[in-house]
């Protein structure tokens, strides 16, 4: 179970992207949290796993503190959550399969990451992930060969080899054209119920996020506004969410064209 | 209509207005006067130069034809030469990357590392090959050890500045994507900085084996070995057809060492 509390993140003296922002999810469930951009979606996720530093607040991942943990402790934390990104974010020179199984860096040594040594579990694993969503034939094909459904295919079992306890996907399917990102939501959803694996995804297509998911968070310059499952989603929480916002409409159509960019996150 | 052609045809247009065109004419003065201040200070003899073409025909004759006698020797100094290059390219490679890690700002563990290692860096590429030799036959005394020594320290500098640019250019995207799987750094540079700069890595090195076959062929000229030792060896005698031998020979192992490079370069890009 995901857990948090007041969460606060602000860069530098700038007003605050999150103010003290409340979420938990439960185990199993498919959450979609919308907004439009810079309502602070992508900062809450990277507050999860860290890759932003949160300025105040709590976040508990099945009763351990996310917040304040740092070092060899912060990495054994970090392979728990596993990760599906915007741009796929694959080491596009190295194979299918060493992409896949850099998903467990987080539990091999270095000596076994740099001479590919994986423990035989794990390329088993690999295996069986990549016939489940389709690429296993890819094994040794370079990750910048593959098409963009199929690099978001790797990005998930990328993820998924972590052995996650919970999964954050970061507009999965914003760089996708519109049947390829149904694909993805649906994997998405069989996934999560067939390893019973919480999933919050970031979504600009309001319509995936009311077919594919089964609760939906509303943010609005870092507040939550809307939280509730599809049906409870109309017309008024559309409008709270992106009303008198500038260009909401690639939001609400069907298949968002354009990709919208977030803020620059300088992480550390 | 007839006026609006009247006014098409008074339309003038000049690239430069009246100032632009006076700057112009200012800086290519300023040019002129700076090379004719040049040319009277530096004092040249000029009977010498009218007598240059006398000279070379005089010098020309004396090398011709080139003499054959020195030739083994001649090849094992430039069998050394490469060797130079060689060793020296391949100990520049263990000196140069921890120096591009420190100073590439995406990389640097801190401000100070990266000033230390920019310092390494300017240090390294401004001081020349040549200067870098005189410096440790000082030390060392004359030989292939003090070539070998000026080749490293002048191409950490080169190897370093272009692997450190290599590293700053990366896509940070992996970066974040390994930090997220919670990999430790030394795990995340191996997979998403590593794979990423090794095309640079490998044209950089390439080109500076290259440039360092090239430089030392003159490194013999202060008594760091290689086939500059025989050559300043024969120039003082004045041994004039070796010295045509040595040429030649110079010449048609930097075409060698450029095909091969190139080839190596095909390959990798």
């Amino acid at each position: 179970m995901l857990e948090i509390t007041n969460l606060v993140k602000r860069y530098g003296h700038n007003e605050a992207v999150l103010k003290g922002l409340d979420l938990k999810v439960e185990d199993n469930s498919v959450v979609s949290i919308v907004g439009a951009s810079g309502a602070g979606k992508s900062t809450m996720l990277r507050c999860i796993n860290r890759l932003v530093e949160p300025t105040s607040g709590s976040i508990k991942l099945n009763g351990t503190e996310l917040v304040n943990v740092k070092g060899a402790e912060l990495r054994r934390a970090r392979r728990k959550i596993g990760m599906v990104f915007q741009g796929f974010n694959l080491l596009d020179r190295l194979t299918v399969m060493e992409n896949v199984l850099a998903g467990r860096l987080g539990y091999v040594n270095l000596y076994q990451a740099i001479s590919r040594r994986y423990p035989q579990a794990d390329i088993e694993r690999a295996f069986t992930l990549m016939e489940r969503v389709g690429i296993a034939h890819y094994a040794n094909k370079r990750a910048d060969e593959l098409s963009g459904g199929e690099r978001q295919r790797v990005g998930v079992v990328r993820a998924l080899m972590q052995e996650p306890d919970l999964l954050l996907a970061d507009e999965p399917t914003a760089s996708l054209d519109p049947r390829t990102s149904e694909q993805i939501m649906i994997l998405l959803q069989s996934l999560a119920s067939e390893l019973s694996l919480p999933v919050l995804i970031n979504i600009h297509n309001v319509a995936q996020a009311k077919t594919y998911t089964e609760r939906i968070v509303g943010l609005r310059h870092g507040k939550m506004i809307f939280d509730g499952v599809p049906a409870d989603f109309n017309k008024d929480a559309l409008d709270a969410i992106y009303g008198g916002i500038e260009a909401p409409d690639d939001a609400i159509t069907e298949q968002p064209d354009a990709r919208v960019e977030e803020p620059r996150h300088d992480a550390v | 209509m007839v006026d609006h052609a009247q006014q098409l045809a008074d339309r003038v247009w000049h690239r430069y207005d009246r100032k632009e065109r006076l700057i112009r004419y200012a800086v290519l003065l300023g040019t002129l006067m700076l090379v004719f201040w040049a040319v009277r200070d530096i004092d040249i003899f000029w009977p010498w130069v009218w007598d240059a073409p006398n000279q070379m025909s005089n010098l020309g004759a004396r090398m011709w034809p080139p003499s054959a006698a020195g030739l083994s020797n001649i090849l094992n100094a430039l069998l050394e030469t490469v060797h130079i290059a060689t060793l020296a390219t391949f100990l520049t490679i263990f000196l140069a990357l921890p120096v591009a890690y420190i100073a590439a700002q995406n990389t640097t563990p801190n401000r100070a590392c990266l000033w230390l290692g920019r310092f390494i860096l300017v240090s390294s590429r401004s001081v020349n090959t040549i200067i870098w030799a005189l410096l440790f036959v000082a030390i060392f005394g004359p030989g292939v050890l003090a070539g070998i020594l000026a080749i490293v320290f002048r191409s950490i500098g080169f190897i370093g500045k272009l692997m450190g640019e290599a590293i700053e250019e990366i896509d940070r995207r992996p970066v974040e994507a390994m930090e997220a799987t919670g990999a430790s750094k030394a795990k995340v540079v191996a997979y998403a900085i590593v794979p990423q700069v090794m095309p640079a890595f490998f044209a950089i090195v390439i080109l500076r084996w290259d440039i360092n076959i090239r430089e030392s062929t003159v490194l013999g000229l202060v008594g760091a070995g290689g086939i500059g030792v025989i050559l300043q060896g024969a120039i003082d005698t004045f041994a004039w057809p070796t010295v045509a031998t040595i040429l030649i020979a110079i010449i048609i192992l930097v075409l060698i060492g450029e095909a091969i490079t190139s080839l190596l370069r095909s390959k990798v890009l």
